[in-house]
C-alpha cells in the first residue's frame, strides 16, 4: 500500500488517476475543480505524462477522445456546465467503444446555478445527457478515500469494458479533506496494449475509430452490440453499500456525500429507538434495481434524500414500486441538509 | 516527343470533364458513352498526340487515369 | 491507335496509401485530388504505417475509408483537438486533420485556433470551398459577399452575416506555426504548387518542425451551380482576389 496522505477531494480524484496510469489528462477550469486541474498541472509533465489546459470543455473531451483512441488512458474533468458542453463527446466516446474517465464535480444548477455541492446532475449521468442510446457506468463516492479508489476502478472498469465511465463526485466532496491512502502506481507502458487502437498500422490493417454507420441495419448491428455490453456490466458491475437495514422499518436511499451524512442519520435514528437502515448505491449506472426491490418488500418505508429535485428519487420508484411508500426529503441551490433536518424528515415517517 | 498513352477506368469515370480541360494536347474528349453511373465517360479522342504528361490524370479527382510513357533511349 | 503498353513505363497510377474504396464526391469535387497529393506523400515519405489521420464531419466524413493509415472519425469542429489529442498520447505517429471551411472555420474555430497556438506538431489541411456541401449548400465563413447559397438565397448580405473569413492570415498572428500557406488546384501548375505545399507540410510534421496548415481552394461544383470547368475558373478569376494563394508563414 502507498504512503496516507491528507488530501482534498479533487486532489485525491487527480492523484488516483496518475496511479491508474492515465497517461493523458485535458480540461478546463471551473470552479469547484479546479484543485484537480492543478495538482495535475504540477505532477503529469514530471512524470512525462501528457496535460493540457483545454480551450474549452468541448475541446478537453475532443483531446480525450483522441488520446482515448491512440489507446492510452485518459481522463478529462469538469463540473455541471461544463459537462453539459461535453456531452456530445461523451456520446462520440461511447458510440466508439472508446475507454475514458470522466468526473463531474457537481455544482448547484441550472443554468450558471452557483458553486456550491449539488446532486442535480444524476439524470445528465445516467440517463443520457448526451444523444443517442448509451450508457456511460456512474460510480458515485461518498468519501475522499472512496473517491480516490473508484478512480482506480474508473480506470480498469472503462479499459475492461471499453466504455466511458463517470465519476459523479459533488461540490462537497472536492473541497473536504481527508487521509487518503492509496495504492502504489501503475506504470503506464506495463499496461496491455489496446490492438483496436489507432497507434500506427504497422504490420496490421488499418483502425478506425468510428461511431457511423449510413446503413440502418448496420447501425442497427452497431447498437445492438452497444446494448449487449451494456447488458453484461448490469450483470456483473452493481456495486451498492447497506448499512443497519437488517430489521429496517424505514430504509434511507442517498448516495454520494448525503448518504454519509445519511450515516449519521442512521445512528441518531436508531438512538432514538427508531430503526432506519441505509442503502446507498456505489453505481449509479448500473443502478442496483434488483437489491432495492428485495430490501423495499421488507420495510415499510424507503426515503430517498438528495440535494436536488427528486433525480435518483424516480430510480428508487421504480425499484421498490407499490412494495414500500417512497417519500422524497432534498435540498437545492447548494444547501447541503444538516443531519437534523434529515431525522426530522425521518420521524414523519414512523408508523 | 514521347509517346504516351492514358488507360481510363470507364466504371469509375464521373464525366466531370476536368482531365479534358487539362490536356495541353487535345487529346481528351468526351465519349458520349455513359457508364452505369450515369456519366458520360471521357476517352482519348486523338490517342496520337498523347505525350504521356500526365496532367489529366493529376487533376482528375476520382483517380481513374492511368498514364504510360514510351521509355527513351539513352 | 498504336501505344503499346508493353513498350511503355507507367508513370501515374493510384497512390499506395490510398485503398481501392470509389470516392463519395461529385464529379469535379476537389476533395479526391486532395486525397490523392495526401496519398502520395505517405508514399514518397514513406510513413503511412504510423500516421492516423482524422476524418472530419462534412463531405469528407468517410475519408477513413480511402487512406490505409488508421483514422479516428470525430464530433464537427473537434478534428485539431482530437488531433491533440492523439499526438499528445503518440508523439511518435504522424497525424493529420482534415477539415472543410465549416468545421475548421465556424464551429472548430476554437480548436483549430487554440492547436496552432500550442504549436502542436500536426498537419492540417483545410479545404475552403466557401460552401457546405454535405448538408445542402449553406453559407460557409468563407461564402463571398454576394454569393447565392441555401441560407444566403439573395447572396451573401455584409450587413447581414459579415465578410468571407481568412482564417489562414488569422492563424497567421500566431507565434507558434512553423508554415501556413494558402493553395489551389486550378490547374496543373496550382496543383503542383499544391503538392509540394501538402509535402513540406507532413515533412515538417515528420521533422518535429511544429504546426503547419494547408488552406486549399477548392471547388464545389453542386452547390456553385458551375460545371467543374466553370467552377475552376471562378476560383482562378475570383476566389482567388479575395484569398490570396502563397506562403503566409515559412519558418521552415
Amino acid at each position: 500500500m502507498g504512503e496516507r496522505l491528507l488530501l482534498r477531494g479533487n486532489e485525491a480524484i487527480a492523484e488516483a488517476a496518475i496511479r491508474a496510469g492515465c497517461q493523458c489528462y485535458f480540461a478546463y477550469p471551473i470552479t469547484p475543480q479546479a484543485e484537480l486541474l492543478e495538482h495535475l498541472a504540477q505532477h503529469m509533465p514530471r512524470l512525462g505524462r501528457s496535460f493540457v489546459q483545454a480551450e474549452s470543455e468541448l475541446a478537453a473531451v475532443s483531446m480525450v477522445y483522441g488520446a482515448a483512441g491512440a489507446g492510452v488512458r485518459a481522463m478529462t474533468s469538469s463540473s455541471s456546465p461544463g459537462i453539459s458542453l461535453k456531452q456530445e463527446g461523451i456520446s462520440y466516446l461511447a458510440g466508439a467503444h472508446l475507454p475514458a474517465v470522466i468526473v463531474n464535480v457537481v455544482r448547484g444548477g441550472p443554468g450558471l446555478g452557483n458553486i456550491a455541492p449539488s446532486q442535480c446532475d444524476y439524470f445528465q449521468a445516467t440517463k443520457g445527457g448526451g444523444h443517442g442510446d448509451y450508457r456511460l457506468i456512474v460510480l458515485g463516492p461518498s468519501t475522499v478515500p472512496e473517491a480516490g479508489e473508484l478512480t482506480m476502478l474508473a480506470f480498469e472498469l472503462a479499459d475492461q469494458y471499453r466504455i466511458p465511465v463517470m465519476i459523479l463526485a459533488d461540490g462537497l466532496l472536492g473541497q473536504m479533506m481527508e487521509p487518503v491512502e492509496l495504492p502504489d502506481a501503475i506504470d503506464p507502458s506495463t499496461l496491455p496494449a489496446k490492438e483496436w487502437a489507432t497507434t500506427g498500422a504497422k504490420g496490421r490493417d488499418a483502425n478506425v475509430v468510428l461511431s457511423f454507420d449510413m446503413d440502418p441495419n448496420d447501425l442497427k448491428q452497431a447498437n445492438l452490440v452497444l446494448q449487449e455490453k451494456y447488458r453484461t456490466i448490469t450483470e456483473n458491475e452493481i456495486r451498492y453499500e447497506e448499512t443497519d437495514t437488517e430489521d429496517a422499518d424505514i430504509v434511507i436511499a442517498a448516495y454520494g456525500t448525503i448518504a454519509r451524512i445519511c450515516k449519521s442519520v442512521v445512528r441518531m435514528a436508531r438512538a432514538e429507538g427508531i430503526k432506519v437502515g441505509l442503502f446507498r448505491p456505489i453505481t449509479l449506472w448500473p443502478f442496483p434495481y434488483e437489491p432495492l426491490k428485495a430490501l423495499s418488500s421488507k420495510v415499510q418505508t424507503v426515503l430517498t434524500v438528495e440535494m436536488s429535485a427528486g433525480q435518483m428519487w424516480e430510480d428508487v420508484r421504480l425499484a421498490v414500486a407499490e412494495r414500500a411508500e417512497t417519500p422524497f426529503y432534498g435540498e437545492m441551490g447548494g444547501i447541503v441538509p444538516t443531519p437534523r433536518s434529515i431525522l426530522s424528515e425521518v420521524r414523519k415517517h414512523v408508523s | 516527343m514521347p509517346k504516351g498513352t492514358v488507360v481510363i477506368d470507364a466504371d469509375r469515370c464521373k464525366g466531370c470533364g476536368l482531365c479534358i480541360a487539362a490536356c495541353p494536347q487535345g487529346v481528351l474528349a468526351f465519349s458520349g458513352k455513359l457508364n452505369t453511373s450515369g456519366y458520360d465517360v471521357a476517352h482519348m479522342e486523338k490517342p496520337d498526340a498523347c505525350i504521356g504528361c500526365a496532367f489529366c490524370a493529376m487533376t482528375c479527382p476520382d483517380i481513374v487515369i492511368e498514364v504510360y510513357r514510351e521509355k527513351v533511349a539513352s | 491507335m498504336s501505344a503499346n503498353l508493353e513498350t511503355m513505363t507507367k508513370v501515374f497510377d493510384r497512390p499506395d496509401s490510398l485503398t481501392d474504396a470509389r470516392f463519395t464526391y461529385c464529379p469535379g469535387c476537389h476533395h479526391g485530388i486532395i486525397t490523392r497529393i495526401i496519398g502520395d506523400t505517405l508514399d514518397e515519405l514513406g510513413i503511412v504505417d504510423q500516421t492516423v489521420g482524422i476524418a472530419p464531419v462534412g463531405c469528407s466524413v468517410f475519408a477513413y475509408r480511402y487512406f490505409k493509415c488508421d483514422s479516428q472519425q470525430v464530433p464537427h469542429g473537434r478534428a485539431c483537438a482530437v488531433a491533440t489529442g492523439i499526438k499528445r498520447a503518440r508523439p511518435d505517429t504522424i497525424v493529420f486533420s482534415y477539415q472543410g471551411d465549416g468545421d475548421f472555420a465556424s464551429i472548430g474555430t476554437a480548436e483549430s485556433i487554440h492547436a496552432a497556438n500550442r504549436g502542436e506538431n500536426l498537419t492540417v489541411i483545410f479545404v475552403n470551398n466557401q460552401i457546405y456541401g454535405m448538408t445542402g449548400g449553406e453559407m460557409a465563413p468563407t461564402t463571398l459577399v454576394g454569393q447565392k447559397s441555401a441560407t444566403t438565397p439573395e447572396g451573401r448580405d455584409p450587413s447581414l452575416f459579415g465578410y468571407p473569413i481568412r482564417f489562414s492570415e488569422i492563424i497567421a498572428q500566431l507565434e507558434a506555426p512553423v508554415y501556413i500557406t494558402r493553395q489551389a488546384l486550378y490547374d496543373t501548375k496550382h496543383i503542383m504548387q499544391t503538392t509540394q505545399a501538402i509535402k513540406k507540410a507532413f515533412q515538417n510534421q515528420v521533422d518535429g518542425k511544429g504546426y503547419s496548415l494547408v488552406e486549399v481552394l477548392s471547388a464545389c461544383p453542386v452547390q456553385w451551380r458551375m460545371s467543374p470547368v466553370q467552377a475552376n475558373k471562378h476560383i482562378a478569376e475570383t476566389v482567388t482576389q479575395v484569398f490570396p494563394l502563397g506562403d503566409l508563414v515559412d519558418r521552415g
